[in-house]
């Protein structure tokens, strides 16, 4: 159907959803985002991450693949959900990454490392101790536990990330103490130098990370530098010589902080900013090694969890770090640091789908054994609901770490948002796995003291589901900007504008716009597609609403920011089981249905959830209860606590 | 030139639940875990070890069976074995493989492969047969030290500490010899993660029954498994006079 001729009408404006003065919205965001530059790491992260694909490339296809990355089309499942659309190349079916010989040899991996961690590693004990006993850790070192990323020619056992993601989980599944203690060293510790360290680096010093002669740790953290890690205060200045820069600073909670030889430190450096010809800061990261000098360590935190885990400060005085030690480019160190949590992400939801395991064979364990008023409680409603939650949020835990880490395996560099979502998802919602289980002695209450770090570190949660939100709301404004530029030149992009007015015309009047799972969705997950359609196609109209409502402020619209993220956990979490189910009943699982009840229930509460703060987001209610909650928190704050008086008047 | 035959069998792993197949003709196997049989773990440290105190230049392991003992296979040789043979039996001829026959073939391939000793696990945690040592030493006419909990080699002798019913007893063999792994004999390693990807590079050979001359025709017939008569509830009695009324009434005493 070809248009006849189509003109910048009011009414076309409307159809199209876009006023007139969007022209700078998304530009605007854009700017904000670089001007609230120190608000959130996640903006700088968005900003970051979208360059992400030069991270690791020479400095003269820098720019080209820069401009590259984003003219081309996203295959991330969660950016094409933020402008309603499916892009299923990423999630149907469900990833199966591995060749024959990966497999078999993942295969031989499983026995030894499961058996020790059952017969070896002792849990209570590393927590009692409050560190991982000595001999436990040589013979993790012996068992080449410390490089299981790094490639094999340099020492280590040269695994994918899915074959990564499964022993990951048999250590999830123990000892998360240990688990930390392994992860801070090769999942953030030196990730930077196999990510973007030169040859020479490499070589230099991955050979003994990976056998555990040395041990890293990721330096980022200071005192008044969290969330907020680009305000980091740790100073690299250049000496007289040229030769050396000298770190002075210091870093706080930092996991194998007192433990370490080789730090992978962040440090700001001022540098000369070409466009505006002023001096700005610029944060660069450094491989520091123990052995230069002027590297000290604090005593070991005390924490509530993790306790076998090392938490230290680390000062740097003076330290003299050779200029051939800088990590990937002087300044690009935000990048450097951004692109290192994004990638071992995937491995929290991979250990934590494994710690959730263990716990529900305790809680199945103990609901089928005890008896309280006459009954087996299993055969009580309330705890069979309990039951049933735990493993529907196991089921989508597991299934997102190995949906990521296949993406990851296949070359996919547009994971961040799905990467963060599973982190999100992994150690909020876990907390639904404790009630029914007896507490006392079983290891359990250990696992729940550990659990409540995985909220905090590596990205809070609340910070995560910002970079979410923001990053959707991003490419979504792209989306929204060349509809803009389709408009000024609307008998040139005739089809286009044609589709997109009878899109919204559709959606508008509640029909479906065509938009379907058919053919990804096994024919008896058909309903359970069709819910997750539905609310693609909700929340992509929510997301375009809520830019064309606050434009560039949605930056500051944090309960707004909050809802979108939790509903794109949400619709992540039913497209990421559908494709599961769907495979196990193509495959003819014997569990396929019981994997198609877990698929659907999950997708029915999700939807609704997700429908509900579609609804709440477009309510005026809610927009009150925001501001509401904005007067009582300033309030309390103003008067450094609650507020009524008490209601017995004293 | 010294060589030593290490037999591992693959087996139902001894933290699962047995279950018995419907038809009473056998356990289930489908998609239950399966690993090495203990005693031959403790077999293959055994060897390894020796071969560390160099008084023994090449360790081969060897299992019969379907694809799937190459797994096993694998372990052994990641627990530092030089090379495998896999001998190649499935179907029927599987589910029938027992000691006579697997004695057979080792018999064979300790000739072929002109090894010092053969050493295998005492008996398999799934049939607990306690006959494929004795029987493989038969058929060579080697001599045999069987249920070792010490081994120690002297020129071209061994001497075996072997655990019995009334303790320990020493013997003194000449070689070659069969052995067979008690539990206290030593501690197996755990294969690491270098180890297992080393092993990938060892070479495993494949061979048929009938390549070794043996024919695997069983003279068993497995006519009913069933599982063991659930355990009846107990009865609490309050005195010890009650408990001697109630064994006279039942006729125990």
């Amino acid at each position: 159907m070809l248009l006849g001729k189509v003109s910048l009408t009011p009414a076309l404006c409307t159809a199209l959803r876009i006023s007139p003065a969007f022209s700078g919205i998304q530009k605007q965001i854009g700017a904000a985002a670089t001007q609230n530059a120190r608000l959130y790491a996640s903006s700088q992260a968005a900003e970051a991450v979208l360059d992400k694909q030069a991270v690791g490339t020479t400095t003269a296809t820098k720019a080209a693949t820069a401009k590259k990355a984003q003219s081309v089309e996203s295959q991330s499942f969660a950016v094409n959900m933020f402008k309603g659309q499916i892009n299923p190349s990423q999630v149907f079916p469900f990833p199966s990454v591995m060749n024959e010989e990966q497999t078999q040899f993942l295969q031989e991996l499983v026995p030894p490392v499961s058996k020790f961690f059952e017969e070896v590693n002792d849990p209570a004990k590393n927590d009692s101790l409050e560190k991982v006993e000595d001999s436990t850790m040589e013979s993790l070192k012996e068992m080449g536990a410390f490089g299981l990323q790094v490639p094999q020619d340099l020492g280590g056992v040269g695994l994918t990330n899915t074959q990564y993601a499964r022993l990951v989980e048999i250590v999830g599944q123990h000892d998360l103490g240990v688990g930390i203690t392994l992860g801070a060293h090769q999942s953030i510790g030196f990730k930077g130098i196999l990510l973007v360290g030169s040859p020479a680096q490499k070589e230099k010093y991955l050979p003994k990370l990976a056998t555990g002669e040395t041990l890293a740790a990721f330096c980022l953290t200071e005192p008044a530098s969290g969330s907020d890690a680009a305000s980091i205060k740790t100073l690299a200045t250049l000496s007289p010589c040229g030769k050396h820069y000298i770190l002075n600073g210091g870093k706080i909670w930092i996991s194998n902080g007192g433990l370490a030889e080789i730090f992978t430190v962040f440090a700001k450096m001022p540098m000369m900013d070409e466009k505006t010809g002023q001096m700005k800061d610029k944060i660069t990261a450094f491989i520091v090694e123990r052995s230069f000098g002027g590297v000290t360590h604090g005593p070991p935190e005390k924490k509530m969890g993790i306790k076998a885990s090392n938490t230290a400060e680390v000062y740097f005085e003076n330290v003299p770090v050779p200029i051939e030690n800088v990590l990937g480019e002087v300044g690009g160190g935000f990048k450097v640091a951004m692109a290192i949590l994004n990638n071992g992400r995937f491995g929290m939801a991979a250990a934590l789908s494994g710690t959730m395991k263990g716990v529900i064979t305790q809680a199945v364990d103990h609901a089928a054994n005890r008896v309280q008023f006459g009954s087996k409680i299993h055969t009580y409603g309330a705890i069979q609901e309990k039951l049933a939650r735990m493993t529907m949020l196991q089921y989508v835990t597991e299934s997102m770490a190995y949906m990521i880490s296949g993406n990851m395996d296949s070359g996919s560099k547009d994971y961040h948002i799905e990467a963060a979502i599973s982190k999100i998802f992994a150690s909020t919602d876990i907390l639904w796995l404790f009630p029914v289980v007896c507490i006392q002695g079983s290891g359990v209450e250990r696992v729940m003291r550990d659990l409540r770090i995985f909220r905090i570190f590596e990205g809070t949660n609340d910070i995560l589901r910002l970079f979410v939100a923001l990053n959707g709301f991003q490419d979504a404004g792209k989306h929204l900007k060349s509809l803009q530029k389709a408009l000024k030149n609307p008998l040139g992009n005739a089809g286009l504008l044609a589709g997109e007015i009878t899109k919204r015309a559709k959606r508008t009047a509640g029909l479906s716009t065509g938009l379907t799972l058919q053919g990804s969705v096994h024919p008896e997950l058909s309903h359970s597609g069709n819910l997750a359609v539905k609310a693609i196609e909700h929340f992509g109209v929510t997301v375009e609403d809520m830019l064309l409502k606050h434009g560039k402020n949605i930056l500051h619209e944090q309960f707004v920011l909050k809802r979108v993220a939790d509903s794109a956990i949400d619709l992540y979490a039913m497209v990421v089981v559908l494709s599961r189910a769907s495979r196990s009943l193509s495959q003819g699982h014997a569990s396929a249905q019981h994997e198609k009840i877990l698929c659907e229930t999950w997708c029915i509460e999700a939807y609704d959830r997700i429908m509900k703060n579609v609804k709440d987001l477009k309510s005026s209610s809610t927009t009150q209860v925001f501001k509401n909650m904005k007067a009582i928190s300033a309030a309390v704050v103003e008067n450094g606590g609650i507020v009524a008086p008490h209601p017995l008047g004293f | 030139m010294s060589r030593v035959l290490v037999g591992v069998k693959r087996v139902i792993d001894y933290a699962v639940k047995i279950r018995v197949k419907p038809d009473q003709s056998g356990v289930v196997t489908d998609g239950v875990k399966h690993s090495m049989n203990p005693f031959c773990e403790i077999a293959v440290e055994e060897a390894v070890k020796l071969k560390e105190k160099k008084f023994i230049k090449e360790v081969v392991a060897v299992s019969c069976g379907p694809s799937q003992v190459t797994e096993t296979i694998r372990t052994a040789l990641a627990m530092g074995c030089d090379r495998g043979i896999h001998v190649e039996v499935s179907g029927k001829d599987y589910e029938a493989m027992g000691p006579l026959q697997i004695s057979k073939i080792f018999a064979a391939l300790a000739k072929k492969e002109e090894a010092s000793l053969v050493i295998l696990g005492k008996q398999a945690i799934d049939d607990d047969c306690n006959q494929t040592g004795q029987m493989t030493a038969a058929l060579l006419d080697w001599p045999q030290g069987t249920f070792a909990s010490e081994v120690t080699i002297d020129g071209e002798t061994v001497k075996v500490v072997r655990e019995i019913d009334g303790g320990l007893e020493t013997i003194k063999i000449s070689m070659p010899a069969v052995l067979t792994a008690d539990l206290r004999l030593n501690t197996p390693r755990y294969a690491t993660l270098p180890n297992i990807m080393k092993a990938k590079k060892k070479k495993i050979a494949n061979m048929k029954p009938a390549d070794l001359g043996v024919d695997m025709v069983s003279r068993v017939e497995v006519l009913r498994v069933d599982e063991p008569p659930t355990r009846l509830a107990g009865v609490k009695v309050e005195t010890v006079d009650d408990l001697v009324a109630k064994l006279k009434a039942n006729g125990t005493i």
